[in-house]
C-alpha cells in the first residue's frame, strides 16, 4: 500500500487560507489502511479545522465527504457535489488521489493534507516499513524476496558494501543491511551459490529515470 | 440554577463509572455529561474533537489505572492518544489544558467526586470554551463511535 503522513496542522491552515468552504475529502484506499486519510481521519481533520475557525473568529465551513478511492475516475465523480459546494478541497489521499481530484474539478483549489511516503506494508499495529522501490523490473527472485534496491541504502545490486557491519548498515544502525539478510535467507534456501552471479547494471529506464510510467493493457480496455 | 459550563466525561464502565456509582454525587456548579465507553482506550481524538465541538468546556477521560486495565493496554493507550489531541486542541487555540486523563480504581468511591471538583476548577480557571462565547448553534453531541461499542459488548 502507499503509505502517507498527515502535513502539519499549521502547514495546512496556511493552503487554505482565504477560503470560505472548505471541503475535508478521504480515501477509502491505502490511506484508511495506515490511518492518515479514512473517513475517522477526515472527521478528526474536519473537526479540528471548524475548531480553529470557531476559536479564531473565522466564518469557513468545513465538509467531509470520503469515497473509496480517489484514484479512480469512477469513485471522484461521487464527490462531485460535495465539490460543486465548496472552494477549496483538502485531500487526505495520497498524491495520486490529490492529482486525480484536480485533472476531475479543474476549476476547484485541491490542496494535499498528506506528505506521500513509500509503498510498504504494516510490520506492526502503528508501524509501517517501505518494502518496493517501484524500480519497474522486480529482482527478488533473485535476492531471497528481499530487494536491494529500496531496502539498501545505497541501492547496491551486488552486496553488501563496506559499511555493512554485524548485519546493520552504516547509514543508519537500526537499519539491518539488506544484503546481509539476502545471504541469510539464500543460505537459508540452499541458494547462496547464486550470489556468485553479478548482476548486471540496473536499466533505470523502466524506473523514474523513463519519466512518468504508463502501463497500457489493450485486452481489458473498454 | 443553570449550570456553569459544561464538562463531559468519557468513563470507563469497568473503573471510572463503577467508582461514580460508589462515591458521593459530584458537589459541582458545572454540567457533568458523562459517557460510558467499553474502555478508555476506545475514545479516540474524533469523540474528544467532537464533545469540544458540542460546547463542552472540558473533557475528561477515565479508565482504569494502568496496571490494572481489563483491556491490559487500554489505559494506557487512551494516554498516548490523547496526547496527541492535546496537539490538536493548542493548534486549535482550545489548548490542552481542557482535556485530562484519569486512572481510577473501580473500588475508589470517592475518587470520581474528586476529579469532578478538579475539572470544575480547570473550567473556572480557563474560562468557557471560545467556541460557546462565540454563541455558536449547539451541536448535539453525537459519540455513538462509543456508544455502539458498548451495546455489542452487552449482547
Amino acid at each position: 500500500m502507499i503509505v502517507a503522513e498527515r502535513k502539519p496542522l499549521p502547514e495546512i491552515t496556511e493552503s487554505i487560507a482565504g477560503a470560505q468552504k472548505v471541503l475535508v475529502a478521504g480515501c477509502g484506499g491505502c490511506v484508511t489502511v495506515c490511518l492518515t486519510g479514512g473517513q475517522n481521519e477526515v472527521a478528526v481533520l474536519a473537526a479540528a479545522l471548524r475548531l480553529e475557525q470557531g476559536v479564531r473568529g473565522g466564518a469557513a465551513t468545513v465538509a467531509e465527504a470520503t469515497v473509496e478511492r480517489q484514484c479512480d475516475k469512477e469513485y471522484v465523480e461521487k464527490l462531485a457535489e460535495a465539490v460543486r459546494d465548496a472552494d477549496c478541497v483538502v485531500s487526505l489521499a495520497c498524491g495520486v488521489g490529490v492529482q486525480f481530484l484536480s485533472e476531475h474539478y479543474p476549476d476547484k483549489y485541491i490542496v494535499p493534507a498528506q506528505n506521500t511516503k513509500f509503498i510498504g506494508g504494516t510490520k506492526e499495529h502503528g508501524v509501517w516499513e517501505e518494502r518496493c522501490g517501484l524500480c519497474g523490473e522486480c529482482i527478488l527472485a533473485s535476492t531471497g524476496g528481499i530487494c536491494p534496491v529500496i531496502r539498501c541504502s545505497k541501492s547496491i545490486l551486488n552486496g553488501p558494501c563496506g559499511g555493512s557491519s554485524n548485519g546493520k548498515c552504516e547509514v543508519n544502525p537500526d537499519t539491518p543491511c539488506a544484503w546481509s539478510l539476502i545471504y541469510e535467507q539464500l543460505k537459508r534456501l540452499g541458494r547462496e551459490l547464486s550470489l556468485s552471479t553479478v548482476f548486471p547494471v540496473k536499466d533505470w529506464s523502466k524506473s523514474r529515470d523513463g519519466g512518468p510510467r504508463k502501463s497500457v493493457r489493450e485486452e481489458v480496455r473498454l | 440554577m443553570k449550570p456553569n459550563g459544561k464538562i463531559i466525561g468519557f468513563v470507563c464502565k469497568f473503573c471510572a463509572l463503577a467508582s461514580f456509582d460508589l462515591g458521593p454525587p459530584p458537589d459541582i456548579a458545572s454540567g457533568l455529561e458523562l459517557v460510558e465507553v467499553p474502555c478508555a482506550g476506545r475514545v479516540d481524538a474524533r469523540a474528544v474533537l467532537t464533545a469540544f465541538e458540542s460546547g463542552a468546556d472540558a473533557v475528561f477521560v477515565a479508565g482504569c489505572r494502568t496496571h490494572e486495565c481489563l483491556n491490559l493496554s487500554g489505559s494506557s493507550r487512551a494516554e498516548k492518544r490523547l496526547a496527541r489531541v492535546g496537539e490538536i486542541l493548542d493548534f486549535a487555540g482550545l489548548g490542552r489544558n481542557r482535556l485530562a486523563v484519569y486512572h481510577v480504581s473501580g473500588t475508589h468511591g470517592p475518587r470520581f467526586d474528586k476529579i469532578a471538583a478538579e475539572m470544575a476548577e480547570q473550567v473556572s480557571r480557563l474560562g468557557p470554551n471560545p467556541l460557546s462565547i462565540r454563541k455558536q448553534p449547539e451541536r448535539s453531541v453525537d459519540h455513538d463511535c462509543c456508544r455502539a461499542e458498548t451495546a455489542a459488548g452487552n449482547n
